[in-house]
């Protein structure tokens, strides 16, 4: 059964793209999702706030205590021949991972200055990765920018990565726009190649015992997975880039859904870490069954197929649940 | 080709040439030493190989007198050797300095010579310590100046090979080993080139080795000893000459010259004086302007002391010399006259010049200013028809009238830039200049000196530093005193500093404030706007914080004003100058990250544009007054001594203002009101829970509560808070907690450890840090009307809790530790406990500076007068000198219930009562202090010379406490052997064991109890080892009670320990975790750290308790639960570990899993522990 898919330019041999997380950390796992049957990956985000912030770390822990007293001028901590700051330990992953592996790398990017997001994006194509996945995350929690604003801030940083680097260029950003169809329009025509939709947050939860605010992040469950459905069925054939969907995807049925509805690829990072690289096998030869026994004769058959466009019932993908429940109620009256 | 200026400090000089000619290097931290040691460990770290390729071996030894045996075995088995030392460490390396010199090993002791302790200990400069190395054997060769540092460094490591005599090489400390000066370097080949490949074979040849065995260190007897000590006679006689050749190839090499004795001035000369060291700058300018005034003296210069050569001393010295003054730098009293004065005095009669007059004074003990003047008065007294043949100068001596008039007038030439920076410890003002000296040391043709000046606090120090830029060598060894440029780089300190007295007429002042230049005369003090005035003062303001909190740069101000300085000194023009401001700082701080350059560049760039000249009215019109150094009710010691001292005007005290005997009144710390913390925490009643932990945490004793009847609070200021005491225990009372707002330092530790908060909104506890200028002036009159609450009835308080313990006054009260310090919340919880009946004896380090240096004393009285009465004998005596206070005490107490059973029929009821009375609390303690008072009362009206005696040892019946209190380099490594033995012997003392894991007073160097991957001086690569188990050690004694505690995972747990060792009657142990800024913490959660360190096991918290095997319980019982979070969850949280992932993160999760394994381990074993019991084996209970 032939699986090939194109993202971003690049040629896949299967839908199936491990997303930034643990996962793709390390160069031993990575491989092993290779062995698996990943068709590419994405390592985790270099996020710049980070380097920053570790960066401005090592620097006040330096100067921690220096010439606070006669006795004591020269600080706590001896001066060391490398703090590892800035992208360098980043680059060097990518570095190791595109050595070590025949699939395609893409790298991820979560910047937090205008200056930062090309820099980083700029150091990082040079590093050799075959495509840039930027993600973006905004909290627009500023009561006094509106949304025009907001949605600017995303277009311009994209226009600024896509004038840096030549490389493909995929958008990762969360669901949470006024309009996400036109959204999803105008980052293309900023330039993005792809979208990944859609972004998880960190979000916060409360501790009762402590009464403190912990931000974390729980892995995804298949339910999510319809939201991105809805996006990629209504977005299919309607802009001209790639689509991934992401977030929910622990299934052959999650991916075939997906990619009927219209993805490009599937990503996935809950499931693997929850089951192991393994499960790429196990979901593409569940995937080959489907496909075999509803005699396809390759997955691009069946992408979009049920798309808005190409759904027997288009409205289904707008309707909203209580619509829906409610018609139904009457008609069985 | 001409070696590279460069710009170093003297223990740099010095140790830059030290490693690159040694094999093996043995260091131990002291000041002002600790940086040679440190830079040598850093360079074989990186791996910077020595002259011959190899990588220096450094290692870190216990004490010195350990890094002395170690160079000595070292040298025994051939390696080329040195190590660093100054002070008591030198007096440690004596006895194997006599073996080396003994056995002819060449060997070079680099020493930053500091004054020895005596009435006091002291970390600066003089001679002291190298004057007692004199009777060694080794030569001694002294450098004056950082280039000499560095010049006869390699001197010295060249002709020890030649000679196989010993150098020891000094130069003074801090003003040569921390001045910052630009220097010639040394090419290699003129390294190589006085090092003789062939004399390192002979000494290798030399070396022990089983291939050809010999033996040293016989014992010898009367037949052959003295023989055998006049065997290497020759040897020593042929240092002089050899160092002379060695000058000469040096000159050859670099064309600095160098004589064994450096004569400058009038080749006619009549006067001549002579010393060694960092003195002879200032006196070299006083020479030359006095020969200016067609005076006909001269100056000679000491390098080589020892051997000390007649004839190369007398060539020296002109023909027509007829009288000379020796200056010393040490005193000993006691003798004919100090060292170099008698040494003079022999070799001119051995000479056959006895008709030249010689007259000895002592100059610059500690470090005293030694300025040109001051030699001018000299070369008067020399002039004199009858000079005082001993005498002082530099002070006021109305004791015994030795000292010489100072009245000179001294100015430097006007081509002299002298620029002064006041800056606050730690806000990189020091790091800031050290750096502007490097950029125009290396940018122009001028000269550029640095000085730098800390006072003695950890919190809230004031830094000054000392620039001067000439275009001519500088020679000004002393500080500015006529500055062309003077910076404030702390808004507060107007009020505090009188920083303009130093201006010169027509100078600039550059002021970091937050008023621009339209509303900055405003804020002036009334003297600093008449300063600015009479002086003709340009006045410059730069909102430094605001440029950089815009650069990202947090409240780090010292690029921006260091941006400014250049602006407006002029001495390179400015761009280039703010090219070469970024390049340094990408030389600097390149390594740690572009974000950190980039923001540094943009606090450069954002300085210029905030830099303001503001117009100066005519007339003086500011109300604002200079605060006084005390207020005017303290005491008239406090008035007229301490307060001066306070003022920086304690070069002005003269001798008799002085204690004989180094005697110093207790309870001053709250007279020097220092008013440094921003913000300040403000009670909430409404939510408290009466649990006192805000008070247990307080490290600086700034937060206080008071328990008292409801009656009190009649004459309260309307602004006072109180609340009625919850629980029934105190029923019917008030408590307050109170601020003390002039002597908190804002640490923020109390809010970290409130735990309560309020129900609508959880960040407002009941304690909350808030905005000083808000709330100073109320909580000043709520705080005075707090103290004047009466303290509660010691009897009444059940003393073993967190609470009770909070409710007595404390006697340990506004110490000068850093802000949020780890170690002083047990030193006041102890003397809350037990302050008024106990004798501290307490080892050197943080413990005895923040406990014990000048100006002011934290440990304080009750109203009866009685507190802690403390003592700092030495740093690896501490636990010998606590048992002997402890045998002391005893004594007393023998004494006196020798003469009540005595005088028994006499006494009447009262004896027995006294004798057979239960101390074991404060009311059987408050009755025994009746029963004393009533026989001292008693014995008044007894005519019997037993009466006398008993009057002088009946408070001795009274029960004392002798705590013996340190750090754990003390307790660890270098005072281990008297702590084991103390421990061994059995007897009543308590020792208080305040654990930082590093030596934290000398700046954060690896001890034994640094715990494995931490990063430590000494451990850059992140400690190998485990952190050795000292409480385990202590139980293995059997009798010794032991405790290891933290304050902020269990505070109950603390009070007990506390209780428990108090009442052990025998040697107990308490090991207190102490979080310190060494271990990369916000202080301010230092609290929140010794939970997260309980809770992964890293400190398990337990009890020993002796007493309990013999209710066949348990001894050992662990206070804490089995660890909850692993080591790296904690770790991660503390930069001394953080640091470790970031340089070498493969290296830090090896030792990581390793120190997991260290706390599994050491939990199982405890666990195991406390079911072990000590009780004998029975004989019916034979082995099956």
């Amino acid at each position: 059964m032939n699986l090939a898919t194109n993202y971003l330019g690049l040629e896949l041999a299967n839908p199936i793209v491990p997303s930034a997380s643990p996962m793709t950390l390390s160069v031993d796992s990575l491989r092993q999702l290779e062995a698996a049957g990943a068709a590419a990956v994405v390592l985790p985000s270099l996020f710049e706030e980070q380097i920053e912030h570790e960066a401005m770390a090592v620097h006040a822990a330096l100067n921690f205590g220096t010439d606070m007293s006669a006795e004591s001028t020269d600080g706590y901590f001896p001066e060391m021949d490398d703090y590892n700051t800035g992208a360098g330990d980043y680059l060097d992953r990518l570095r190791t991972a595109k050595e070590a592996l025949s699939i395609p790398v893409i790298a991820s990017l979560n910047g937090s200055s205008a200056g930062g997001w090309t820099l980083y994006a700029r150091i990082i194509e040079e590093a050799g990765a075959d495509a840039l996945e930027l993600n973006i995350y905004l909290i627009a929690a500023d009561a006094e920018r509106g949304s025009a604003q907001v949605e600017e801030e995303y277009l311009h940083l994209v226009e600024a990565v896509r004038k840096s680097v030549s490389i493909p260029l995929s958008v990762k950003v969360g669901p949470y726009f006024s309009s996400t169809a036109n959204m999803a329009n105008r980052l293309v025509s900023a330039g993005a190649d792809g979208l990944v939709l859609f972004n998880r947050f960190y979000q916060p939860d409360i501790d009762l015992d402590t009464l403190t605010v912990v931000p974390n992040l729980v892995l995804s469950t298949s339910d999510e997975m319809r939201l991105v459905l809805r996006w990629m069925a209504l977005l299919h054939g309607r802009i001209d880039a790639s689509l991934a969907a992401t977030t929910g995807v622990h299934s052959a049925e999650d991916v075939l859904k997906l990619i009927l509805a219209g993805a490009d690829v599937t990503m996935m990072g809950s499931a693997l870490l929850k089951y192991g690289p393994e499960l790429i096998t196990t979901i593409l030869s569940e995937m080959i069954d489907w496909l075999t026994a509803r005699e396809y004769m390759s997955l691009d058959q069946a992408r979009g197929s049920l798309s808005q466009e190409s759904s027997p019932d288009p409205s289904a993908f707008e309707r909203s649940n209580y619509m829906h429940a409610l018609v139904e109620y009457a008609s069985k009256r | 080709m001409k070696p590279a200026q460069i710009v170093v400090d003297g223990n740099e000089a010095a140790a830059r040439v030290a490693h690159s000619l040694s094999e093996v290097i043995a260091i131990y931290p002291i000041t002002p030493a600790s940086p040679m040691g440190e830079l040598a460990d850093a360079w074989s770290q990186r791996s910077d190989p020595n002259i011959w390729g190899t990588i220096p071996e450094v290692v870190e030894m216990q004490s010195e007198g350990g890094a002395a045996g170690a160079i000595h075995g070292a040298l025994q088995a051939g390696a080329l050797t040195t190590t660093f030392t100054a002070s008591q460490g030198l007096l440690l390396m004596l006895p194997n300095m006599y073996k080396i010199a003994g056995e002819l090993t060449p060997c070079v002791i680099h020493v930053a010579a500091r004054t020895l302790a005596t009435h006091a200990l002291s970390i600066f400069g003089d001679h002291s310590d190298v004057m007692s190395a004199r009777q060694t054997g080794f030569a001694m060769l002294c450098s004056e100046s950082v280039q000499e540092s560095q010049d006869l460094s390699l001197i010295s490591h060249a002709v020890t090979l030649r000679t196989r005599v010993p150098f020891l090489h000094f130069f003074d400390g801090f003003r040569t080993s921390h001045e910052v000066m630009k220097i010639e370097g040394l090419a290699p080949e003129t390294i190589t080139g006085l090092v003789d490949p062939k004399l390192i074979a002979d000494h290798r040849e030399r070396a022990l080795n089983p291939n050809r065995p010999v033996l040293r260190g016989t014992a010898q007897n009367p037949d052959v000893f003295f023989q055998a000590r006049e065997a290497a006679n020759l040897y020593h006689d042929a240092v002089p000459d050899a160092v002379e050749l060695a000058f000469n190839e040096f000159a050859e090499l670099t064309g600095r010259r160098y004589e064994l004795f450096q004569y400058f001035g009038a080749p006619d000369a009549e006067r001549v004086v002579v010393l060694m060291g960092s003195g002879a700058g200032a006196a070299r300018q006083a020479t030359e302007a006095l020969q200016a005034r067609g005076e006909k003296v001269g100056l000679l210069v000491v390098h080589l002391y020892r051997p000390f050569s007649i004839n190369h001393f007398t060539d020296a010295l002109p023909d027509t010399v007829t009288s000379i003054a020796v200056l010393d730098r040490t005193k000993e009293p006691g003798a004919v006259g100090e060292p170099l004065y008698q040494d003079v005095v022999a070799a001119l009669s051995e000479a056959g010049r006895s008709n030249i007059n010689v007259i000895g004074g002592r100059y610059g003990l500690s470090g005293k200013e030694f300025t040109p003047p001051m030699v001018m008065s000299v070369f008067a007294e020399a002039a004199a028809a009858e000079p005082r043949r001993h005498f002082t100068v530099g002070i006021t001596d109305d004791v015994s009238h030795l000292s010489l008039t100072v009245d000179e007038p001294w100015q430097e030439p006007g081509d002299v830039i002298q620029a002064v920076f006041f800056g606050l410890g730690a806000d990189g003002t020091v790091g800031a200049n050290k750096n502007s000296v490097k950029i125009i040391g290396t940018h122009t043709d001028q000269y550029a000196q640095g000085h730098f000046v800390y006072d003695s606090k950890k919190s809230g120090a004031v830094t000054v530093s000392h620039l001067r830029f000439s275009p001519r060598p500088i020679e000004s060894t002393y500080l500015i005193n006529h500055a062309n440029f003077v910076a404030c780089h702390q808004f507060g300190f107007l009020e505090k500093v009188d920083m303009l007295d130093l201006a010169d007429e027509g100078a600039s002042f550059l002021l970091n404030s937050q008023y621009g230049p339209d509303e900055i005369w405003d804020q002036l003090p009334a003297k600093v706007q008449g300063q600015i005035i009479s002086k003709n003062l340009r006045l410059f303001v730069v909102d430094g914080n605001a440029v950089a909190k815009e650069a990202g740069l947090g409240g780090r101000i010292n690029t921006v004003l260091q941006t400014c300085f250049f602006a407006l000194a002029d001495i390179i023009p400015k761009d280039e100058a703010i090219a070469a401001i970024k390049e340094s700082i990408e030389s600097a701080y390149g390594k740690r990250g572009e974000v950190v350059l980039q923001r540094n560049y943009a606090a450069v760039d954002g300085a210029l544009a905030a830099l303001h000249e503001v117009t100066i009215p005519a007339a003086v019109d500011s109300t604002i007054e200079m605060r006084l150094p005390v207020p005017v009710q303290a005491p008239d010691f406090v008035q007229r001594v301490t307060g001066m001292i306070i003022g920086g005007k304690g070069d002005l005290l003269p001798v008799s203002a002085m204690p004989l005997d180094g005697t110093f009144p207790t309870a001053t710390a709250k007279w020097e009101k220092r008013s440094i913390a921003p913000e300040i925490p403000i009670w909430d009643p409404d939510i408290c829970i009466d649990c006192g932990r805000c008070a247990m945490a307080c490290p600086h004793a700034a937060i206080r509560i008071k328990v008292y009847d409801p009656t009190e609070l009649e004459a309260a200021p309307d602004s006072f808070q109180t609340k009625a005491w919850k629980s029934k225990e105190y029923a019917g009372k008030n408590l307050t907690v109170q601020v003390a707002p002039l002597d908190c330092t804002g640490c923020g530790v109390c809010v970290d450890v409130c735990p309560a908060h309020s129900k609508e909104v959880v960040k407002h506890k009941s304690i909350n840090m808030e905005p000083k200028l808000d709330h100073v002036d109320v909580e000043e009159t709520n705080f005075d009307f707090f103290l004047e609450i009466p303290e509660i009835d010691r009897t009444e308080v059940r003393i073993g809790s967190i609470a009770g313990s909070q409710l007595l006054e404390p006697l340990f009260e506004y110490s000068g530790a850093c802000s949020g310090c780890g170690e002083t919340p047990y030193l006041k919880l102890l003397s809350q406990m037990f302050g008024d009946r106990i004798l501290i004896a307490n080892a050197t380090g943080c413990s005895s500076i923040y406990g014990g240096n000048l100006p002011t004393t934290p440990y304080s009285q009750n109203a009866d007068g009685r507190g802690p009465a403390w003592s700092n004998s030495l740093f690896e005596d501490n636990a010998e000198f606590g048992l002997g206070m402890r045998l002391a005490i005893e004594g007393h107490e023998r004494t006196a219930r020798r003469l009540v059973s005595e005088m028994a029929p006499q006494l009447g009821g009262i004896a027995a009562e006294l004798l057979d009375a239960d101390q074991s609390d404060e009311a059987g303690l408050k009755k025994q202090r009746e029963r004393v008072q009533t026989l001292l009362t008693q014995l008044k009206e007894i005519d019997d010379p037993l009466a006398r005696e008993l009057e002088t040892t009946a408070e001795y019946l009274v029960r004392m406490g002798v705590w013996i209190v340190g750090g754990d380099g003390w307790a660890y490594d270098i005072g281990f052997g008297g702590l084991d033995h103390v421990m061994a012997l059995g007897r009543n003392v308590n020792i208080l064991v305040l654990d930082t894991e590093v030596y934290s007073n000398t700046g954060g160097q690896a001890s034994k109890a640094t715990p494995r991957a931490a990063v430590a001086k000494f451990a850059a690569g992140g400690k190998a080892t485990g952190k050795k188990d000292l409480g385990m050690m202590a139980q293995s004694y059997g009798n010794v009670y032991v405790a290891q505690v933290a304050m902020g995972a269990n505070m109950n747990q603390v009070v007990k320990a506390f209780s428990e060792a108090e009442a052990h009657d025998g040697t107990s142990v308490i090991i207190a975790y102490s979080p310190c800024i060494a271990h990369g913490i916000d202080m301010e959660t230092m609290m929140s750290h010794q939970k997260d360190a309980t809770q992964s096991g890293y400190w398990p918290l337990f009890r020993y308790d002796p007493a309990a095997e013999a209710l066949e319980k348990p001894a050992l019982r662990l206070d804490s639960r089995k660890p909850t979070i692993p080591f790296k969850d904690f770790a991660a949280k503390e930069g001394r570990f953080a640091m470790l992932s970031r340089t070498n993160p493969e290296r830090a999760s090896f030792l990581v899993e390793q120190a997991q394994a260290d706390i599994d381990n050491r939990w199982q074993l405890y666990e195991q522990m406390v079911d072990v019991h000590r009780t004998a084996v029975f004989e019916d209970q034979e082995d099956e």
